[in-house]
């Protein structure tokens, strides 16, 4: 599965459009790393634990949109965005969308 | 009185460690931005090599969650009174956006171009909701085009 955040898939024509593709994930952290980085607010700085969550989280994201496109048949998502949401206290969701297409 | 003490050390707290680790966060980026210089990354959606061929594409991205420190936070809240740049905020989100263009670049080293990069700034973690910023993720994705040798 090849993905790419422009139009196209360098050096390959596309085929056949799918349509749209999309996977979400919605996480929170547990309280142990929540008082971590409620202490780590006081120093400023990076939280780890966070971007570590938000990471695993995106790839989770990322995966469920490509188990999506296969299921349509595709061999590559074009156009990928993502986008950040906060919905609850300590909790974000996490998706990401594109275009599945087929390729050459 | 003790509440004023209490609050007094909180902001030493915040001085200390948080320009500390500034200082030395900055200098980290500087080292591994001088050491990524040879990878440009663009905003524009193609790269013509008329020449060459392109040998694979694919997504990388990198983020990095930075919050703030207590000392800065009370000055932007006094800043807030008078109005003006909030000097303390400016240098909190150059710090992640930097470290996420950054950690894109590292996940893409033997790339030729990182094309069409995005970067996104989103609020998180327990003030999101409410009005000052706790902390704040940037995300940088973009695709990085290696063309055959």
């Amino acid at each position: 599965m090849i993905i790419t955040n422009i139009e196209t898939v360098p050096g390959k024509t596309i085929v056949e459009h799918f349509g749209l593709v999309s996977g979400s994930t919605i996480r929170a952290k547990h309280v142990g790393r929540d008082l971590m980085a409620g202490l780590k607010n006081l120093v400023g700085g990076e939280l780890k634990g966070y971007t570590q969550l938000l990471n695993e989280s995106r790839q989770q994201a990322i995966g469920r949109m490509i188990e999506q496109a296969r299921q349509l048949g595709a061999n590559a998502i074009v156009n990928v965005r993502f986008s950040t949401s906060s919905v609850a206290q300590g909790a974000a969701e996490l998706y990401a969308y594109g275009t599945a297409v087929h390729i050459e | 009185m003790n509440n004023l003490l209490f609050f007094l050390t909180l902001i030493a707290i915040g001085y200390v460690v948080g320009t500390l680790a500034e200082k030395l966060h900055y200098r980290s980026i500087h080292e591994r931005e001088k050491k990524l210089l040879y990878l440009p990354v663009v905003t524009m959606k193609t790269v013509t090599h008329p020449d060459k061929k392109i040998a694979s594409a694919e997504l990388v991205c990198g983020s990095a969650v930075i919050s703030i420190d207590y000392f800065k936070r009370f000055l932007a809240s006094l800043r807030n009174i008078f109005g003006g740049t909030v000097k303390s905020y400016e240098s909190l989100i150059d710090r992640a956006r930097r470290e996420a263009l950054i950690r894109m670049k590292e996940m893409a080293v033997d790339a030729t171009v990182i094309v069409n990069v995005r970067i996104e700034i989103s609020t998180i973690g327990r003030n999101a909701n409410k009005k000052g910023v706790g902390c704040l993720e940037a995300i940088a994705y973009g695709t990085a085009v290696t063309l055959e040798k």
